[in-house]
């Protein structure tokens, strides 16, 4: 709507209202364009790359004489034809684009095939020939803990003394547990589009959450500045943090490719390509001892966390520390060690992906809030509630944060009674006397999430703001859109502050040269931080506005005000493409540049200690299963969420978000299961092997809902809060309400040793062993 | 024979020539007609990202199915409308119903697989669709979504089953069916490029002829296991015979003792009819692979592509279904079990190919179920599937025949398990006694499926419900399915 009506009370999509995606009209229409959707330059070139076969060797010979002869072949790329750094590594300089003298995985890059075609490239790679001296390979973190194997060093968080408090406590617990890894199943995988400029310029369409990353590594890459490599991403099919540090290789190669050729040329991964090569969600074995007192109250909690790095250190340091910040939850513990291993193996090198390793350090103490429930007889969550963190005492992490925000147990109490949690658990208890074969579990677990990078640095974001003489305005950010619907958020800001409807505002692709040194849309923060530097500019234009306004009108600043779509001065009221016109015309800039950094947080990354985090957001679901003890098989059938969004700037995106995280946890934890042979081969490359939730794995029953007295008491973005990646830890209810079937084997006198993801075959597994020890407490029992 | 391939697209019947014969719907769409609304996100019909729509006449009608673009040949077009997401908007350039009511129910995330969703919706739109969430789950389960955790999708295919509305197909449906109509008459089908030919014959006297001058050639009916070997092995196929446009092999027949399926019948058009006749058949059926594959795959080909771990064999075998076998030579029936020789070998000489499947009509007195594990119910291969069929003379065992996939080299039977049974009492003794004899029968392997230890244990734990079910029906022993306890 080009001339909105001056008579509404509101804007059409201000902040706190539901829009729909920004993009639906578009992906509905299949005209969203993805990378691969571009229309190809002409001259383009496809790039293949050739991958190690082997975990790790010695590359005794790499010749690629013949694969430069194949027909459709225009260049054959190695690591001698790298004019910069051959490395493509998000921190630590590890990461080789082309291996040199040594693989360390299977996948890793060799070399890569710039031909007409992808056919042509393919086939040619496999005319090189390459010889191998097989050295051992570190597949797991077993192997990886025995042979001393790290890719960074053990850090560990101490306050008081853990040993002691356990030793001297009535109670006692040890579990042990694995917890798999997952891939990101973006539906769209890596691609990369590279097009030559003038000078030494490089125009790079990356699927990419970090396009300032992308172009600083396609720099160094090719040794040119960074001002000759613009970087632009409209969308992504998916992310989920699987784009954060990978797509720089792929955009590096075909960065190259163009160097070489002067052609463009592009690089598209296919499924099985992008599930080997790339990283995925850190694999975890866990040892958690706690003791504790009858009411189930921990006073000592030791965590020892090992988890698979693979073969570089990527973004382990942060993810690891992530862990090992979520270690607590929501749970004050006394006396507590955190220890973390971040084991080197010979696999891809494991990277960002939602939730950061948050997710596999709060699965540790809720698997252990059962564990001592279960042996106490007792209902886990009077456990949960004796330890959680308290709100004027028992308020400080093991880190050394002071919790204020905490409404854990407000939220808690609200499902519990909204979920009628205590009656369906009661219900559950007698269905399962009754039916022999099939056993349902239930359980009841909250989050608490810590937002912000732990990176300090990157909790900084700009904006750029173009009102134009048509009254309609265009907003670019340094975050990106991967389906989380950031852009719609950033969008309703501008709106909200400048008072227009949001049909008025457009968002542009995220581009390196329109908004420059930015951080990754990472850690839930894109909307915060992005969010508040759109505010700033928008702000910003505001007041130059106002200040206008009043001059020309004859009027004090404080007479100005921005009514939806207009404004007005005095008794004056001027539509708001008007005031921009005349403004023009009276020369007045409106351009503006936003800019925000995160205020309060500090940490000692050397100590582990500090505030990381600006805020917490919380949650806590509700899941009730369904198990079939002569198979294993499971179900998820139903669910209760209440999620805390603050004031949440867009309820049904955030609902969108709060759903696909719990589904998408639910998937690591159930179904979703990387199996590697012992080679280091990665045999679940695919949708048939690699099985993400289809639709009928959503819980037939599924409530959810925002919290409504959620504000956030820090002055974040309208008052709203993350909600990227702290629903997909609501799941570890699912995963806890299956142990919770399987422990109805054993009428609930032991707790089964379960790890993630909870196959059929892991299920049935626990099954077999918590009825063999209930047979043997029961022989026992008959001999006294 | 003719050289062009004529389809229908946008009310217009397309020719093409000179088109390499194994390129895939999916690419042609994408980078020869640049129409980038489809998406690959696996080619290999596991994401439903490619999801198009097909239409084909049926009795005067025309039925609108989903399959998946990434692993079907270009010339499978043949004679059929092919539909795209681009194909959708209404006049005027207003979204169709389907594409409205996933906007407004905040069912696209990254938008990604979005438009195999509104593919998958739209067919549905065209057949029956039904406002109930399990009838949707099975709609959907060939369509990944990693984003949305699927409830808006569901919420607009409620909207859609409950408005029943209309959109520009069924406006044309008149003239559409008579340019297929037209395509239908068309003869047989031979295509040449380079060294490559594909042949499509209309009949299964050329079929046999065709398959006589090539007995190397590869035949192709749903393309989804054949597809996979162009897509994911990038194999070059030099020859392939199509039977998709073969009506004989296309009828399912009931005749006096048995029910005659022939080789070219999808999933889909076999689901009823085998569950009419054997209720945990259609289960079976559903637990299949996905819509698209279904729409796509045959029986015949689940068949004669001899995978150990096919889904239709063990029960197929288990029911003592005679496999016709035609060649120039004539025809040779032989029982489905002695079909699958090896792993990787089957009893099938060159030149020949598998007509039909006959399925006995259930016998009284005889109880037959079967079993599929996997990680994931919908749209998962097997890590075991088990069948059986009991027949008892009071509470004596007169026969047994119990058959699995995923535990050898081929479907199996369990013979030394099936003989400690027949001939005693159908009790726990008897049970517990067939389920040492299991080792005997098999030693499976351990894969990214499951270890050799679980398919054991799941192999005698099926056998244990199988009895289970059978002695105490009225005990809930299943999740999902009609008869499930947690939902479908």
């Amino acid at each position: 709507m080009r001339n909105p009506p001056l008579s509404r009370n509101t804007i059409r999509g201000s902040v706190h209202s539901s829009r729909p995606h920004d993009s639906a009209a578009k992906q509905v229409a299949g005209e969203a364009l993805y990378i691969d959707d571009i229309p190809e330059p002409k001259d383009l070139l496809h790039l293949y790359i050739a991958q190690s076969e082997k975990a790790h060797a010695k590359l005794l010979k790499l010749d690629v004489a013949a694969v430069r002869l194949a027909q459709g072949v225009v260049a054959v790329l190695t690591a001698e034809d790298v004019p910069g750094n051959n490395d493509a590594s998000p921190i630590a300089g590890d990461d080789p684009v082309f291996a040199e003298d040594v693989v360390e995985y299977a996948g890793q890059s060799l070399f890569a095939v710039a031909a007409e075609t992808l056919e042509q490239a393919r086939a040619a790679a496999r005319l090189a020939i390459i010889e191998y001296e097989e050295l051992p390979a570190i597949i797991t973190v077993e192997q990886a803990m025995a042979a001393k194997s790290f890719v960074l060093p053990t850090r560990e968080i101490r306050r008081g003394d853990a040993a002691a408090a356990i030793k001297a406590a009535k109670h006692r617990l040890t579990q042990r547990f694995e917890i798999g890894g997952q891939d990101h199943f973006y539906l769209e995988g890596h691609i990369a589009l590279a097009l030559p400029g003038e000078d030494e310029d490089i125009f790079v369409y990356s699927s990419t959450q970090h396009p300032t990353e992308i172009q600083h590594n396609v720099a160094k890459f090719l040794d040119i500045p960074d001002h000759a490599v613009t970087v632009e991403v409209r969308r992504m099919g998916g992310g989920f943090g699987g784009k954060e540090t990978q797509g720089a290789w792929f955009a590096a190669i075909a960065g190259l490719a163009v160097k070489l050729t002067g052609r463009p040329a592009k690089i598209r991964l296919d499924r099985d390509d992008d599930m080997i090569m790339t990283g995925k969600r850190h694999d975890f074995v866990a040892n958690v001892e706690m003791g504790f007192d009858d009411d189930g109250r921990v006073s000592g909690a030791e965590f020892i966390f090992a988890s698979r790095c693979g073969r570089s250190a990527d973004l382990s340091a942060s993810i690891n520390d992530r862990t090992m910040f979520h270690a607590d939850n929501c749970y004050y513990f006394k006396n507590v060690t955190i220890i973390s291993h971040r084991c080197k193996t010979h696999t891809t090198s494991n990277t960002a992906f939602r939730g950061f390793g948050g997710p596999q350090g709060v699965l540790a103490p809720e698997r252990m809030m059962d564990a001592i429930a279960c042996y106490l007889d007792k209902d886990p969550l009077e456990v949960r509630k004796a330890n959680l963190y308290g709100k004027k005492s028992r308020n400080v992490t093991p880190y050394q944060m002071t919790v204020e925000d905490n409404i854990a147990a407000e939220i808690i109490t609200e499902l519990e009674q909204s979920s009628d949690y205590i009656a369906r658990r009661k219900a559950i208890r007698t269905f399962n006397k009754t039916s022999p074969y099939l056993k349902k579990g239930i359980a009841l677990t909250p989050v608490k999430f810590g937002i912000s990078f732990t990176a300090t640095h990157l909790n900084q974001a700009g904006a750029l703001l173009h009102v134009y003489t048509d009254g309609s305005v265009m907003i670019n950010h340094g975050g990106t859109e991967m389906g989380q619907g950031l852009y719609i958020k950033v969008a309703q800001v501008v709106a909200e502050v400048l008072q227009i409807d949001i049909e008025r505002v457009k968002i542009t692709a995220t581009r390196t040269d329109k908004v420059p040194n930015t951080s990754p849309t990472a850690a839930s923060s894109g909307a915060d931080i992005n969010g508040k530097a759109a505010e700033a500019a928008a702000i910003n234009i505001k007041e130059r506005l106002t200040k206008f306004a009043a001059e020309y009108y004859g009027a004090k600043p404080s007479d100005v005000a921005f009514l939806p779509n207009r404004i007005r001065i005095g008794k004056q009221v001027v539509a708001f493409r008007d005031l921009v016109h005349l403004a023009y015309m009276s020369r007045i800039s409106l351009s503006a540049t936003g800019y925000y950094r995160t205020p309060k947080i500090h940490y000692d990354a050397e100590t582990l200690t500090g505030r990381p985090f600006y805020y917490f957001t919380y949650g806590a679901a509700v899941s009730e299963v369904m198990i079939d003890t002569l198979t294993g098989e499971n179900r998820v059938t139903a669910v209760d969420i209440l999620h805390d969004a603050g004031k949440s700037l867009n309820p049904a995106i955030d609902l969108g978000q709060i759903e696909g995280g719990y589904i998408q946890g639910m998937g690591w934890l159930t179904t979703e299961e990387l199996y590697y042979d012992d080679k280091g081969i990665l045999k679940t490359h695919a949708p048939s092997t690699y099985k993400i939730p289809t639709c009928s794995d959503r819980p037939a029953t599924f409530n959810m809902k925002i919290f409504e007295r959620g504000e956030n008491v820090e002055e974040t973005i309208f008052r709203s809060k993350a909600v990227g990646e702290p629903p997909l830890i609501l799941a570890i209810s699912a995963f806890n309400a299956i142990a919770d079937a399987i422990s109805s084997v054993a009428d609930y006198r032991h707790y089964p040793s379960l790890d993630a993801p909870a196959t059929p075959e892991r299920v049935l597994m626990a099954v077999q062993k918590i009825s063999e020890t209930a047979r043997a407490d029961n022989l026992t029992e008959a001999a006294q | 024979m003719r050289q062009k391939i004529r389809y229908v697209h946008r009310g217009k019947i397309v020719e093409m020539e000179n088109i390499d014969p194994t390129m895939t719907v999916l690419n042609y769409l994408r980078y020869d007609k640049a129409l980038t609304g489809t998406k690959e996100g696996c080619a290999e019909g596991d994401c439903g990202a490619c999801t198009v729509v097909l239409g084909e006449l049926t009795d005067g009608r025309i039925k609108y199915q989903a399959v998946n673009a990434c692993i079907q040949f270009l010339p499978t077009l043949d004679g059929k409308e092919l539909i795209t997401v681009e194909d959708l908007r209404e006049k005027e350039g207003e979204l169709h119903p389907v594409q409205r009511a996933l906007v407004d129910a905040n069912g696209t995330q990254c938008g990604f697989c979005t438009p195999g969703f509104i593919m998958s919706l739209f067919a549905e739109m065209h057949s029956e669709p039904k406002a109930d969430r399990s009838h949707i789950n099975d709609v959907l389960a060939g369509n990944l979504c990693r984003c949305t955790g699927y409830g808006t999708i569901v919420d607009a295919a409620l909207t859609i089953a409950q408005s029943n509305g209309k959109d520009q197909f069924h406006a044309r449906e008149t003239q559409t069916a008579s340019l297929l109509h037209a395509l239908g008459e068309d003869a047989g089908l031979h295509l040449t490029w380079q060294d490559r030919h594909y042949f499509a014959p209309k009949s299964v006297g050329e079929l046999t002829d065709a398959l006589a001058s090539h007995p190397e050639a590869t035949l192709l009916a749903g393309a989804t296991d054949v597809g996979l070997w162009v897509t994911k092995q990038h194999r070059e196929l030099a020859t392939v015979i199509y039977l998709g446009q073969i009506k004989e092999l296309k009828r399912i027949e009931t005749q006096e003792n048995s029910l005659k399926i022939g080789a070219g019948v999808t999933y889909s058009a076999a689901w009823a009819p085998l569950a009419e006749l054997y209720p945990d058949f259609g289960e079976l059926i559903r637990r299949i692979a996905s819509t698209q594959i279904r729409n796509s795959g045959t029986i015949g080909g689940n068949i004669a592509n001899g995978s150990p771990i096919g889904d239709t064999p063990p029960a197929l075998i288990a029911l003592e279904a005679t496999l016709h076998l035609r060649s120039k030579d004539g025809v040779r029936n032989i029982p489905l079990e002695e079909f699958f020789i090896d792993y990787g070998k089957q009893d099938l000489k060159p030149g020949e190919f598998v007509e039909t499947v006959a399925l006995p009509h259930p016998k009284a007195d005889a109880k037959f179920a079967t079993y599929k594990i996997s990680k994931r119910f919908d749209q998962d291969i097997s890590a075991v599937c088990a069948a059986f069929n009991l027949i008892l003379k009071g509470d004596i065992v007169e026969d047994i025949r119990i058959c699995y996939g995923g535990m050898a080299g081929t479907p199996k039977r369990a013979r030394a398990t099936e003989k400690s049974i027949i001939g005693e009492v159908w009790n726990e003794e008897t049970i517990s006694t067939a389920l040492s004899c299991m080792t005997e029968d098999y030693q499976p392997l351990s894969d990214m499926r499951a270890s050799e230890h679980y398919r054991m244990l799941i192999a005698q734990n099926l056998l244990r419900k199988f009895y289970i079910e059978t002695t105490t029906p009225d005990v809930p022993t299943r999740l999902v399915g009609e008869r499930g306890f947690a939902y479908a």
